[in-house]
């Protein structure tokens, strides 16, 4: 099991924080690019899903895998969306996200006011925390 | 444990099959007085729910009917048979107390097509950001309410299956697909290659 990247965006599609661990393959484009990719895959994805949907959601889309790779989705009713890929056999951990919202984005984000929830952060503090709070995780490879 | 819909997408993101199973119906009637406590918004020709849940009416539901006569579209026919706008209707006074039944609206072919097009490319972008070496797409996509569990043959078809989120894997049911698909709908010798299965 392993982690590989994590993608924080905010409700108007800017991206907020992103950091990689074990990423092995670039997508072959300029990161502000893949951002946007990303952010617009999953408006789409969000509302695909919404209208599939046999009956009414409450929380929509949680995650998606493909033959190499889990994408998890946790989104606030604020608007904020936080995705971290990981390997595909980690099972469900939307508590993960949430707790990752409510312990670290929260904690040290929001109650910064210094750091502007507009624009990408750049809080050292956020940062290093957040990389505390990943490689804890119990998915996270110890190599 | 059941399954919504099945679907086959053609290597071009084209519907080629689509087929619903048993889909549950989403249906609430009710009678409202003046005012309505409900906040209603016309979204792509339909009579939407745009604020107020309420006894099971949820954001997002169309106005199917009023007093039981079938509402088209935006518009609705009132005794006299003529026609008129739901939005207009529903403010006069004069018009209530009235029977109104919500619902979730219903996929139109038009709308399938869409998703299904929409879907295929969702898989090429799900690859194309994978963080991992030589992913394929999606091939399960889960939410609260469903889950999506997605083949894709070698040759590009892929078959989509929509089920309860209760269950867990349908490669043998993706495989058997598969296999109805080679046997009777490539055999046949009327049926043209990427073109709906009929």
């Amino acid at each position: 099991m392993t982690i590989y990247n994590i993608y924080i965006f905010n409700r108007a599609g800017t991206c907020l924080y992103y950091h990689e661990w074990n990423r092995k393959k670039r997508s072959g484009m300029s990161q502000e690019e893949e951002f946007k990719l990303m952010f617009g895959m999953l408006f789409s994805l969000k509302s695909f899903v919404s209208r599939l949907s046999p009956t009414d959601q409450i929380q929509g889309l949680s995650s998606y895998r493909t033959s190499q790779y889990k994408l998890n989705f946790y989104e606030t009713p604020s608007g904020l969306k936080i995705i971290l890929n990981t390997d595909f056999s980690v099972g469900n951990i939307k508590d993960t996200l949430h707790q990752l919202y409510s312990q670290v984005f929260v904690e040290y984000v929001v109650k910064n006011p210094i750091c502007d929830q507009d624009q990408p952060i750049k809080s050292e503090l956020f940062n290093s925390k957040l990389d505390e709070f990943v490689k804890s995780l119990p998915f996270y490879p110890e190599t | 444990m059941a399954i919504f819909s099945i679907w086959i997408i053609s290597r071009a993101g084209g519907l080629i099959y689509q087929h619903d199973y048993n889909l549950p119906k989403v249906e609430v009637e009710k009678t409202f007085s003046y005012p309505l406590d409900l906040v209603l918004k016309v979204y792509d020709e339909k009579v939407v729910v745009a604020f107020g849940q309420r006894d099971g009416i949820k954001v997002g539901h169309t106005v199917l009917s009023i007093n039981g006569q079938p509402v088209e579209g935006r518009f609705c026919r009132d005794e006299a048979d003529v026609k008129k706008d739901v939005l207009e209707f529903l403010n006069t006074e004069s018009n209530y107390p009235m029977n109104i039944k919500f619902g979730r609206p219903k996929l139109s072919t038009n709308e399938k097509i869409m998703l299904a097009g929409m879907f295929h490319s969702l898989y090429a972008i799900a690859s194309q950001l994978s963080p991992q070496l030589h992913s394929s797409g999606i091939q399960l996509l889960e939410t609260d309410t469903f889950k999506l569990h997605a083949f894709q043959t070698l040759t590009g078809i892929k078959f989509v299956v929509v089920t309860d989120p209760k269950r867990t894997s349908e490669d043998l049911l993706l495989k058997r697909l598969y296999e109805i698909y080679a046997d009777f709908a490539l055999k046949n010798p009327f049926y043209s290659i990427d073109m709906p299965i009929r």
